[in-house]
């Protein structure tokens, strides 16, 4: 590990300045309030990283504090002096990674996770086929039956137990790389399928299509795109997240798209940080930079083409839970709600703390597993207060969230979790 | 420190105790400036707990530092002394509102903006809203008599105090107070609590006063090419039996900040912008705007808009509570001073902090309540420069003196802790400092509760450098 000027430098030192400590963080972070401790608030974190840029605490002090940091950056948007806070989230991240002292069973496991499967096509559509055969050949069923899923480590089993049904390896297969509006074409969007996305939630991606076509545009599908770089990004690894950007910059800029759309909000806020995670790079700075500037949510998109009328009423009350990444860093707030408005429904109410974030925050609840439940809970007391029977969700992992939180709260019978987009396929989405 | 710290797990559940590195620098810094390591933190949730710690303490001669959020401006709550930490925030499970009796009672942790919310449920008001109210706990704005926009009509914390619970520095559980508006039983007790900045003893209950909510709020928004002229519009409106529940003043700095920041069409040319907000009954509000658009016809260089509706009323607030973060922009170290003097002397105070501007070649913007005196002159700098924060200390040491040669005050909500400790004598005299030194003396004879602020060391000087 480097020290002195380099150190500070990857700490972003100078940036922690910018942090007058007025504590304005506090109220919104949503680990203040379950961990109850000021190391567990953005002003506490911000703190330790600048006296581990003076150092005076070790990194190992810092570990904790950091990882157990959502990164749902609900602090920025609440921040009065516009610190930058996950600009030094990433780096104190990418120093811890430097610094650890990793077995040889985590480095091997980590590269298998971060550097083969998210940014594979073909691993991931395994992914997704495994998860086919596992669910439809009764194995899910067997395996919940006995029990053996809440043995997996990291819990994987309580998130196995709410994956969506998934479409079999044929139709996965026959995707094309381009579909043309419906009607007259007012606007050509390149689509970023997602692996996560892809994978597990193959449906929804078909739905997007699908109502992209239908509102007015013609949608691009590039080959050559692979993972987003946000998951790795989020676990310090920026190298690899550079990567993982170029080749999608590279993908998208061979094609002529207008917007460049994603349907998922963590996604979506890392596509929109490519130009600030090349700053300072010459050659890649101003690429990265016009590849941002042409990301947009679906919800963006549809409001602007309002291509789109909704002829059935879905069945049930509706409350929003939106993605953390969409609201702090997209800044993406009102085109769901006036989507979700749009729809024939039993009403729309809006739950408390509705920008809260759920505790998924990429693989959180994966690696945190009870500290994400504790958030868990809260979210779903004001979900029950809302006394609505559709979640609606704007990014998969905020979705899966949602499922295991009805799930924990024996709540199957009564509430369902959808993503924005398969609701407005239920609604009967249908060109104006 | 070891057999210490075996008393203070025998009496404290050990998840409430903080001993790690990372925990202690966690809790050594406020919203002002410095840090000091305390050498462990305890999260309190009664007041057993404390009186238990504070007869430990003495017992030890070990300092104690109760804490509520850590957004003091002026050093309450930093360790100066190692020592304790004890964390106020996490107790905030009371807040009963007793509508019969129009009072609250809380317990120390409760956030501001919380009892505020709660009253109004009931048709009832909290009116003291420091701005960092939806953070800060009641404790410390008990601790600090916090004010806020709403000061010019209707006071500030201590105006709504009418009974607490204290421990004394030596660990007795006294009551001060009552439940009754009229109390004159002995001493007043409760307003010497009240911004004694938690030297004379630790908080554990509130009973506050609620007033009836206003069912009706109105704003203007007053365009001012002269900043004399603005002052005197002020003394003009407060003299003709009107009295609004805020009047905010940005001066030409801020408007310009904002603008850089934020383009909301404010008129950058303009020397000061007044915001006046009236409450009351809606058809005497109605009334009233128009008496203070009839008053400011009188002056030549001023454009008044009038809110039609919230939205547009919160759109004039936005460019109020923009100054902060434009501000910032500037440079990233934000010295914020509160000093206050009477009304008539805004413009003087005006005209005197132009010429610290000029004088000592610093970024001055001023904005503030301007109805009740109490502007807040910000100097925006950076830390990491020595040779700047040099030129600070000189320019907020002239800006203490300029208030209190007009008759004003070093601070008029944010406390003394420990920046404007040097500065005390110079207010109060030899003998009122040492009137004050007396009390403390015989409440705490060991010196155990929160040493280090109000009462300046030998020698001590304003410092900002890190």
């Amino acid at each position: 590990m480097s020290t002195g000027a380099g150190l500070k430098d990857r700490l972003h030192y100078n940036e922690t300045f910018n942090c007058v400590q007025c504590g304005y963080c506090l109220p919104v972070c949503p680990t203040y309030e379950t961990m109850k401790s000021e190391v567990h608030s953005p002003r506490g974190r911000i703190n330790l990283v600048k006296m581990l840029a003076e150092d005076k605490i070790k990194a190992e002090d810092l570990r904790e504090p950091i990882e157990k940091c959502l990164g749902c950056r609900a602090c920025e948007t609440a921040c009065p002096t516009s610190v930058q806070y996950g600009k030094i989230l990433e780096g104190a991240k990418e120093v811890l990674e430097f610094a650890e002292q990793k077995s040889r069973v985590q480095k091997i496991s980590e590269s298998l996770i971060f550097d083969q499967m998210f940014p594979s096509k073909r691993w991931m559509n395994t992914i997704g086929n495994l998860s086919w055969f596992y669910q439809k050949s009764g194995l899910q069923k067997m395996a919940q039956r006995t029990g053996i899923t809440q043995f997996a480590p990291l819990h994987l089993g309580k998130f196995e137990s709410v994956l969506p049904d998934l479409p079999s390896p044929a139709e996965r297969k026959d995707r094309a790389r381009l579909y043309k509006a419906i009607r007259s074409r007012k606007v050509t969007v390149g689509f970023i399928t997602g692996c996560v996305m892809d994978a597990i939630f193959y449906e929804t991606n078909r739905n997007t299509i699908d109502l992209l076509t239908k509102a007015g545009a013609d949608v691009l599908i590039p080959v050559n795109q692979t993972c987003c770089g946000a998951l790795h990004a989020h676990a310090g690894k920026i190298a690899d997240a550079k990567v993982l950007a170029k080749r999608n910059i590279e993908a998208f800029e061979k094609e002529k798209a207008d917007y460049i759309v994603n349907n998922a909000g963590g996604c979506g806020a890392t596509l929109l940080e490519y130009g600030e995670l090349f700053k300072g790079d010459i050659e890649w700075e101003s690429r990265a930079q016009a590849f941002s500037n042409k990301v947009r949510d679906i919800s963006q998109v549809l409001s602007e083409l309002d291509g789109l009328s909704f002829t059935k009423e879905v069945n049930g009350a509706i409350t929003f839970q939106p993605s953390c990444h969409m609201i702090n860093v997209q800044k993406v707030k009102d085109e769901p709600l006036s989507l979700l408005k749009q729809v024939k429904s039993k009403g729309y109410r809006e739950m408390k703390d509705k920008e809260r974030c759920c505790g998924s925050a990429g693989i959180y609840n994966i690696v945190n597993y009870e500290d994400s439940m504790e958030i868990l809970g809260s979210k779903m007391k004001n979900v029950k207060e809302t006394n609505t029977s559709i979640i609606v969700t704007a990014n998969p992992g905020c979705l899966l969230q949602m499922k295991l939180g009805i799930q924990r709260e024996g709540l199957e019978k009564s509430v369902r979790a959808v993503h924005l987009v398969d609701l407005l396929v239920e609604a009967g989405a249908v060109s104006k | 420190m070891e057999l210490l710290m075996e008393e203070i797990r025998s009496i404290i559940p050990s998840d409430q105790i903080l001993t790690s590195l990372a925990d202690r620098y966690s809790y050594s810094y406020d919203a002002s400036f410095g840090s000091y390591l305390p050498e462990v933190v305890i999260q309190v949730k009664n007041k057993e707990e404390i009186s238990s710690l504070l007869k430990l303490a003495n017992t030890f001669n070990i300092p104690v530092y109760p804490r509520g959020q850590g957004t003091s401006l002026s050093g309450g709550p930093l360790p100066v002394k190692g020592g304790m930490v004890l964390d106020m925030s996490q107790w905030n499970g009371d807040l009963n509102i007793y509508p019969d009796d129009l009072v609250a009672v809380v317990s120390p942790g409760v956030l501001t903006a919380n009892i505020n919310q709660e009253a109004e449920k009931f048709g009832l008001m909290y009116p003291p809203d420091p701005s960092s109210a939806h953070v800060s706990t009641i404790g410390g704005n008990l601790a600090e008599n916090s004010g806020g926009p709403r000061g010019l009509k209707y006071g500030v914390t201590k105006d709504y105090v009418i009974g607490l619970e204290v421990v004394t520095p030596e660990g007795e559980i006294i009551k001060t107070g009552g439940k009754t508006i009229k109390n004159v039983t002995g001493y007043d007790l409760t307003k010497l609590i009240v911004g004694s900045e938690g030297t004379l003893g630790i908080i554990t209950e509130a009973t506050l006063k609620l007033v009836p909510k206003p069912p009706a709020s109105k704003t203007m928004m007053a365009v001012f090419d002269d900043l004399v002229q603005s002052g005197q519009a002020i003394s003009k409106i407060l003299t003709s039996g009107i009295f609004p529940a805020k009047m905010e003043i940005m001066d030409q700095s801020s408007i310009i900040a904002v603008e850089n920041y934020q383009p909301l069409g404010l008129p950058i040319e303009a020397e000061a912008i007044l915001l006046i907000e009236l409450d009351g009954h809606p058809l005497a509000i109605e009334e009233e705007m128009k008496k203070i658009e009839e008053i400011f016809t009188d002056f030549e260089s001023v454009k008044v808009k009038i809110a039609e509706n919230q939205d547009e009323a919160q759109s004039y607030w936005r460019a109020r509570k923009l100054v902060s973060p434009a501000i910032v922009k500037i440079k990233p170290t934000k010295v914020s001073e509160d000093a206050t003097v009477p009304r008539s002397k805004i413009p003087d105070m005006f005209q005197k902090l132009k010429e610290i501007r000029e004088k000592y070649d610093i970024h001055l913007v001023v904005f503030g309540h301007a109805g009740d005196g109490n502007l807040h002159p910000n100097i925006i700098c950076d830390k990491r420069d020595t040779e700047e924060m040099i030129r600070v200390e000189k320019a907020v040491e002239e800006i203490f003196k300029a208030a209190v040669e007009l008759g004003g005050t070093l601070s008029g909500e944010h406390g003394i802790g420990t920046l404007k400790a040097p500065f005390m004598e110079m207010e109060l005299g030899a003998a009122g400092l040492d009137m004050m030194k007396r009390i403390k003396q015989i409440w705490d004879p060991n010196n155990i509760l929160n040493p280090g602020k109000i009462f300046p060391e030998e020698g001590q000087k304003l410092v900002l450098r890190e």
